[in-house]
């Protein structure tokens, strides 16, 4: 077990010096560096831009997050359910699959309240 | 040391003539595993990496012959080096960081999308004993690393200080996280039919199969993993033609490249996944007596899968954004629901009858997604035609989108029962 997590975070590390060594040759050694202020403008059709940057979210983008964030963990939930599928009777699958249905029943709620309608 | 060893099992072959080599030279045996780890590791992500010079060659070549173009062909044969020229361009143009970016959200962001994509194919077995690792959660740690790649654009868009990378990463929430959902609820059909979440067993379990038993979850599988790679018809977070290139708008030289390399490898992901999950992995006649034949079985699976993703971007145009949600939380997420309900019920009422055979099993699920498509084909054609009445009825005024074509789409937008709450979008 610690041997596969091993691999795993070899292998995140090697996925991180892949990319990052033609970035650092690219940006360190091999481009050329001729900034000045107007190349390092915001790109906006060559238009200069007018007031900040990180405007607020619209609203409706953390509707959207919620309802994902409810579904993504009910979903895990159901993971180890799977797993053990052999070992479990018929009527703990009925429960499971009410369970589904309430999970069914937030996404009927939010669709009924409005909430997956984009405005 | 036996030869034909190195014809039913490769890996292991190179692997005890390495651990022979180090423990000559007096090397620990925890120090030799690392090194044995950190040699595969690098095999599979330089695969990884490399894989992509050929993918973008190819997919541009095919894309060519789609619009009747011609496509790449002067450097090297059929223009099969043109990608290596590409990278050495990027390699040598100027590296931007805009004013007032935060930097350093804005330096990780490419790399982040890389390890996000690389990091999937160390649990994917390319044949029966030729894999990086099994982990026992495979298929959610794939879930799991696949949406840091969502993170990451997120980041790129976030930190770039530009109004349209900003519009690129709002998208991002909502289309990549959205798409998360059926996408997390589809792969639970396979775990159901397998009982394991480790993608080895998922392969071995598959006698037959798995798009035969779950031919709904695969396309919902497939349909949303396109969604998350961010391609046509999806492709609402780089829509040129909109927001000009989206997330990656302020990036240049390689970490342009690198969010490019991961574009790329995901959609091949996106086959592989599909290979694995449902058509069988390395399955074939004679993979498991001569693994290097599973490879070949396993690649020629997630090419086509890859090949499909490359016809789905040159044959449709972009999805409107608000159809875009409707077909996500409307459609696919109550289908993906019932494909498990159904997967889950049938599968034990199956299991409880006795009726032990692989193939009686996939035929009667196989029987049930029938059933459901039928059902949901019923729904959307009853919502389409009350939705028709309805605009009908409100004004009549004949938009061109309205043939079977666009009632179908709309048809996405609205479920019977949801009449009243649902006002008819303004054309």
């Amino acid at each position: 077990m610690l041997n596969e997590w091993t691999f795993i975070g070899l292998f995140l590390l090697m996925g991180a010096i892949f990319p990052g060594v033609p970035i650092l040759l690219n940006s360190l050694i091999l481009g050329p560096k001729k900034n000045n202020p107007v190349k390092n403008s915001p790109y906006e059709c060559g238009i200069e831009t007018v007031g900040d940057t990180w405007v607020q979210f619209k609203v409706q983008y953390y509707i959207f997050a919620l309802v994902f964030v409810i579904f993504d963990v009910e979903t895990i939930f159901l993971f180890p359910f799977a797993v053990a599928f052999d070992q479990v009777a018929l009527f703990m699958v009925v429960e499971v699959v009410i369970f589904i249905l309430i999970l069914a029943g937030g996404l009927i709620y939010a669709w009924r309240k409005g909430a997956l309608q984009w405005v | 040391m036996d030869l034909s060893q190195l014809f039913s099992d490769p890996v292991g072959f190179v692997r005890d003539l390495l651990v022979q080599l180090l423990a000559s030279l007096g090397l620990a045996d925890s120090a030799i595993n690392v090194i044995l780890a950190a040699i595969g590791v690098v095999i599979i992500a330089s695969f990884c990496l490399v894989l992509p010079l050929f993918l973008i060659w190819f997919e541009r070549r095919v894309v060519a012959r789609m619009q009747d173009r011609i496509g790449p062909n002067r450097v090297g044969p059929q223009g099969a080096l043109q990608t290596i020229a590409d990278a050495i361009k990027l390699l040598i143009k100027e590296d931007i960081t805009p004013i007032g970016a935060d930097k350093l959200v804005y330096n990780a962001a490419p790399i982040l999308s890389v390890i996000a994509v690389i990091s999937m194919w160390a649990v994917v077995p390319f044949a029966v004993n030729i894999l990086g690792t099994r982990l026992n959660v495979g298929a959610l740690y794939i879930i799991s690393v696949g949406s840091l790649g969502t993170l990451a654009i997120m980041m790129g868009g976030w930190s770039s200080n530009n109004k349209y990378a900003l519009l690129g990463a709002f998208r991002t929430v909502a289309q990549l996280v959205s798409y998360e959902a059926p996408l997390l609820l589809s792969l639970l059909v396979p775990v159901i039919l397998a009982r394991s979440m480790d993608l080895g067993t998922i392969i071995e379990k598959q006698e037959v199969w798995f798009i035969v038993a779950a031919p709904v979850a695969a396309l919902i599988f497939f349909a949303t993993s396109v969604a998350e790679v961010g391609r046509t018809p999806f492709d609402l977070l780089e829509a040129e033609s909109e927001i000009v290139a989206g997330f990656h708008i302020e990036y240049t030289g390689m970490k342009f490249g690198m969010f490019f390399v991961a574009e790329f490898l995901h959609a091949f992901t996106v086959g592989a996944l599909t290979a694995v999950l449902f058509l069988g992995g390395w399955r074939g006649p004679g993979a498991e007596a001569y693994p290097l034949l599973g490879v070949l079985y396993f690649m020629f699976k997630a090419f086509a899968g890859y090949f499909l993703v490359i016809l789905m971007r040159a044959a449709l145009p972009r999805i409107r954004i608000d159809h875009m949600l409707d077909l996500n939380w409307k459609f696919l997420v109550p289908v993906s629901l019932a494909a498990i309900v159904l997967t889950l019920l049938g599968d034990k009422l199956i299991q409880t009858a006795g009726l032990e055979s692989e193939w009686l099993r996939a035929g009667l699920l196989f029987l049930g997604n029938l059933v459901l498509v039928w059902v949901v084909y019923w729904f959307l054609s009853a919502s389409a035609r009350r939705m028709r009445a309805e605009e009908e009825g409100a004004d009549d005024h004949a938009s061109p989108g309205h043939d079977d074509h666009g009632a179908s789409h709309e048809a996405h937008a609205v479920l019977p029962g949801d009449a009243g709450a649902h006002a008819a979008p303004a054309h």
